[in-house]
């Protein structure tokens, strides 16, 4: 069949040089649409930072509500915010802080190409670190829920301000628990990481995906640093200040 | 340069079999899953478009119960917006040309590509398993308490079908972002890329902000409603007017995602069809950048009459006329690339017209409802249906459909037939006119939106606008018909039938997987019909 | 069937003139663009097209000065709309002093108005010409919308919070009232009639039988039956504060904020009392959530009103 073309042809904006005789060797690990280990690197980090941008869109709507209750009703947050357990949310942060220690120390394993057995330490402290603050977390639910502090039919308020205790539980559970939902994603991608870092697989050509996780990982361990001073400080002072 | 032979190897014939193509990993064919799933969901909103339509040809509401009607419009929304609208463009065109506009093999990241349409389809899904089951009756903007306590619908199905799709918003958007600044070819910088390019990274800014925040909200809505907390009932302790907010914050930045694409296109068929640079690329280019950015600002112009207060109206007022500016200057810049330009009467320049002329008008008609003291009367009547309808049918679709006319014979190899295209344009060019420009009128008489039944005195208009629509419905199917059968039939088309500049234009038809077996380097614009000084301003 | 063809609205309302003067003046700015535009189009496309295949345009890359031109000259225009608009909506949106005002609630399909002295209609609302009246409007459900188009007026009507709109009737007649904020099946019902009256009609009209008492007669006897009064005294000695005068003044709270104690601040306390409780008073008012209709707690406000009187003596 004759072909439709158009008897104008521009010249080409591009040269389009011929495929070279002989392919040279490409690291194992780098996908065919690339042209070079460093454009990939480069991609997948790029994304990885887009992708917590959307995150950081994600809790906002969820900041937003927090805002705008806290304002509707200062005291009655603050009321609220006393009955959690500042004890156990202090430590929670420092075992998040640690956890991004040795995820940023396991990063810096794989980008300098140690032994696996390093690399996998690191990831595992941080898995275990996670595991951590995932129990304790449990154990807060735990105890809110005996205490009746689940907003629902069952839920039951001793203080002055029923109503925006309730809001502040309902925000609490919503945004620690979409925050522990984000820390379960993670600890999955450090058990692949882990597995992938003990077949070798990393060299200082190719640690993207410790990199990549890494950068999902503090992104995580700083929204749990918003998280803290909002839901459990709010009106506390030093003793004695 | 030398025709480029069609090859007998490409990428449809790539690789043989369901597998091969649900298991793909190239955007191409990316795109046409995407094409299959989009033209599929506009034929049933069209559905319910004609529905409407149909009760709506008379007072009473004698054709459907109320409780149908609502729901009939509910679904058309949902699936127009969420399943037609947001992914058209940048998943049928974008995905497929996009890598090969910056000379790259494919997108920066193809598996999460297929990931993308395979979330569109769950999402699409479940709302599907809404419709079927029941239908969700709350309008497509979900207004608590309404959707929270007491519609009686299937509003959490609803509901988790667009928090799933806009995870494939998402990931397309955050997939040309990195493709665009990482995977460009040597000699490719920023200012000579094609404004199709522009337009795509603009969305896609708009794409990965805005999209978390409705599904926060969409999630916020079936808690509320699963769990009765009190986040937007004020029975509960809610707030209203809060879900209104976080509601539109995206929901308007969305419209931007409507229509940014087209005008890419239409940027692209402008300087195609008339074989000459686009008046003031720069200024085109940074547009798109100032319309993502400025249309995050403007959210409150659909709070208006909800009692949030005077000087928040104020603000979002003026943002809104801000907002126009960057659309204005587009139009502006289309219209003077025509001055001395060598034009063609093609079906793509058909579709570019009707874009230039129907979507001024429906930009035009924003103004009318950013003007604090008129959107009063017209807010909520169909004033607000005709206007949106004018920019994103008369705009979005319009666009859309001269992409699809104007990248056919790259797509598919093959021509369309061109003269019954020029008539299915013009057809939809006239029924489009005659459906929505009686809805202005009839608005502003007063005859609000999502009635099933109306004011008697408002029946004329009623009646020329279905009248319309019909002849709107058979305008689309026309391209239906005879782009399937182009497929079969028609003659095949060659690298370059419009002889138009871009990259795209410099592989076979249809294109081979890989595109470019290797990597082009790029000597000047892309855009350009003439040499021109480098970058920057005009 | 098409027994008229209207095209424009009626102007029943003092206002709508303003607001049709500015449509016009949109509608002649917008159209002189668009009628500029398709013109261009339209010769462009016609004096310069393709007449060979092997053509191409001129090489023409842009013009700073015409790029300036078409921005600022649009900003400027949109600044007049805004500036015009604006000033028609600050009109729209301040009730003169004085206003006569009639309550308005709405609830899944029907308006419930109540005008002060009592008299009570189900969509209907009349109105005297040459007043200014104010709608002030609560939900008893969902969000609606009070909308007359010939007067020009819309204003959502938001559960758990009191929106008002105002217009001047200028013309006898009878106009549509439409809800205009999709709220469930009988949405496109849930609609009624104002009627604008000469004042000598509307006087017959009000004195033709007022059944039930004026809202403060009617609050008043809520006053005694939900034994507000127990606490209430109006020595100010009571459980609660007095509430004689204090209607249109500022409250001290026990947080040490003041509040201003209108509408809102009333129906939140009747609803939700441990909000803000007065400074030198105890938390101890119950609430009367699911106690009370809309209607009812607005017979309570229009009660308290009525109580004038000194301000009351110190809190203890």
């Amino acid at each position: 069949m004759p072909e439709s073309q158009s008897s104008y042809q521009p010249a080409p904006v591009a040269i389009h040089p011929a495929p070279a005789a002989e392919h040279p060797a490409t690291h194992p690990w780098l996908q065919h649409h690339f042209d070079s280990m460093e454009q990939q690197a480069e991609a997948s980090t790029l994304g990885m930072w887009v992708f917590l941008c959307t995150e950081i869109l994600f809790f906002g709507g969820l900041f937003m509500a927090y805002l705008v209750y806290r304002h509707a009703s200062p005291e009655g947050f603050q009321e609220a915010s006393h009955e959690l357990s500042r004890l156990w949310g202090t430590t929670n942060t420092l075992v998040l802080i640690c956890s991004s220690l040795t995820m940023a120390l396991g990063v810096r394993a794989a980008q300098t190409n140690q032994s696996r057995k390093v690399i996998v330490g690191w990831l595992g402290a941080t898995i275990v670190f996670g595991i951590g603050f995932l129990g304790i977390k449990a154990w807060e639910y735990y105890d809110k829920f005996v205490h009746h502090h689940v907003p629902g039919p069952n839920f039951h308020w001793d203080g002055l301000y029923p109503k925006p205790a309730e809001q502040f539980y309902s925000l609490y559970f919503a945004m620690t628990g979409l925050h522990a939902l984000h820390m379960i994603i993670g600890i999955g991608i450090m058990t692949v990481i882990a597995v992938l870092a003990w077949k070798n697989t990393f060299d200082e050509e190719y640690f993207t995906p410790v990199e990549v996780a890494g950068l999902y990982w503090h992104f995580v361990d700083i929204v749990w640093i918003f998280l803290f001073p909002l839901l459990y400080l709010i009106g506390g002072h030093f003793k004695g200040a | 340069m030398d025709t480029i032979a069609t090859p007998t190897v490409n990428y449809l014939n790539n690789g043989h079999g369901l597998k091969s193509w649900l298991l793909t990993k190239d955007h191409k064919r990316i795109a046409l899953l995407y094409l299959f799933s989009i033209t599929a969901f506009f034929f049933l909103g069209g559905f319910f478009a004609l529905m409407i339509r149909l009760e709506l040809l008379t007072p009473a509401s004698d054709l459907v119960q109320p409780d149908t009607y609502n729901k009939l419009f509910t679904m058309h929304g949902i699936v127009m917006v969420f399943f037609f609208l947001i992914p058209s463009i940048p998943a049928v065109l974008g995905n497929f040309l996009v890598p090969i506009m910056v000379g790259a093999k494919d997108l920066a990241f193809p598996r999460i590509n297929l990931l993308s349409w395979y979330i569109y389809v769950l999402g699409g899904l479940f709302t599907l398993v809404a419709a079927v089951t029941g239908g969700v009756d709350t309008g497509w903007t979900f207004y608590a308490p309404y959707s929270t306590s007491a519609s009686n619908s299937h509003v959490i199905t609803a509901g988790v079908g667009v928090f799933i799709t806009g995870f494939s918003s998402i990931l397309t958007g955050l997939n040309f972002i990195v493709t665009v600044h990482r995977m460009r070819a040597p000699g490719l910088t920023w200012f000579r890329l094609p404004l199709f390019v522009w337009s795509m990274y603009a969305t896609s800014l708009i794409m990965i902000l805005g999209t978390p925040v409705i599904a926060i909200t969409v999630a916020l809505v079936a808690v509320e409603r699963g769990l009765h907390l009190g986040i937007f009932d004020p029975a509960l302790g809610g707030d209203p007017v809060l879900f209104q907010h976080l509601f539109w914050f995206y929901s308007h930045p969305a419209v931007y995602i409507m229509i940014l694409p087209a005008m890419g296109v239409v940027s692209e068929l402008v300087q195609a069809g008339t074989r000459k640079n686009i008046f003031g690329y720069a200024f085109v280019a940074f547009s798109s950048l100032a319309i993502a950015i400025i249309g995050f600002l403007v959210w409150g112009h659909h709070l208006f009459v909800s009692g949030q207060s005077t000087y928040a109206g104020l603000v979002f007022s003026i943002l809104s006329f801000f907002v126009a500016i960057p659309s204005a200057v587009k139009v502006f810049n289309w219209t003077a690339t025509l001055y001395k330009g060598s034009i063609s009467w093609d079906t793509p320049m058909l579709y570019a017209y009707g874009f230039i002329g129907l979507f001024t008008i429906g930009g035009l008609t924003g103004l009318f409802l950013a003007t604090l003291g008129m959107d009063i009367h017209v807010h909520d009547t169909y004033f607000i249906i005709a206007h949106f309808h004018y920019v994103m049918v008369g705009g979005a679709i319009m666009g859309y459909l001269g992409g699809m006319h104007y990248w056919w014979p790259k797509i598919t190899g093959r021509m369309y037939p061109e003269s019954i295209a020029r008539f299915a344009a013009l057809i939809i060019f006239v029924g489009f006119n005659l459906t929505f420009g009686p809805q202005f009128i009839v608005g502003y008489l007063g005859m609000p939106r999502r009635y099933a039944m109306y004011a008697p005195e408002f029946q004329i208009w009623n009646v020329l606008s279905t009248a319309g629509a019909t002849i709107l419905g058979v305008g689309y199917l026309i391209p239906m018909v005879y782009f399937i059968w182009s497929v079969f039939r028609a003659p095949l088309a060659g690298s370059n039938p419009w002889g138009a500049r871009g990259l795209e234009w410099e592989i076979p038809s249809p294109p081979p997987t890989e595109n470019f077996v290797v990597t082009p380097v790029v000597t000047e614009g892309t855009h350009q019909y003439a040499p021109s000084r480098e970058v920057g301003i005009a | 069937m098409f027994t008229n063809f209207p095209f424009f609205p009626q102007e029943a309302s003092e206002q709508a003139a303003n607001v049709d003067a500015l449509y016009f003046f949109l509608l002649a700015v917008t159209g002189f663009f668009m009628v500029l535009i398709a013109a261009l189009v339209v010769f462009f496309a016609f004096k310069y097209r393709r007449r060979h295949d092997n053509e191409v345009g001129e090489a023409i890359h842009g013009s700073l000065a015409l790029e300036l031109t078409w921005t600022i000259i649009p900003l400027g225009i949109t600044m007049v709309m805004f500036v015009w608009g604006a000033a028609t909506y600050f009109h729209m949106t301040r009730p003169p002093k004085g206003a006569m005002e009639i309550y308005v609630v709405g609830k899944q399909w029907m308006w419930k108005v109540q005008h002060v002295d009592g008299a009570r209609e189900i969509n209907e609302l009349h109105v005297p010409i040459g007043r200014p009246v104010k709608l002030i409007m609560g939900s008893e459900d969902v969000i609606h919308s009070f909308f007359i188009p010939d007067f020009r007026v819309k204003e959502d009507v938001v559960p758990g919070r009191y929106n008002t709109l105002w217009f001047t009737a200028s013309k006898p007649g009878r106009y549509h009232i439409f809800c205009t904020q999709y709220c469930g099946t009988k949405h496109s019902n849930m609609i009624g009639w104002v009627t604008a009256m000469d004042p000598a009609d509307y006087q017959a009209w009000l004195s033709g039988g007022s059944s039930g008492g004026s809202m403060a007669n009617n609050g008043a006897k809520l006053f005694q039956d939900l034994a507000c009064a127990s606490c209430h005294l109006e020595n100010g000695q009571g459980r609660g504060p007095s509430l004689a005068g204090t209607y249109g003044h500022e409250v001290k709270l026990s947080t040490g904020q003041a509040v201003m104690m209108d509408d809102t601040y009333v129906r939140e306390s009747i609803l939700n009392p441990q909000a803000k409780i007065v400074a030198g008073f105890q938390p101890l008012m119950p609430t009367f959530k699911g106690l009370v209709t809309e209607e009812q707690i607005l017979q309570l406000t229009a009660y308290i009103k009525s109580l004038g009187g000194p301000a009351p003596a110190a809190q203890k």
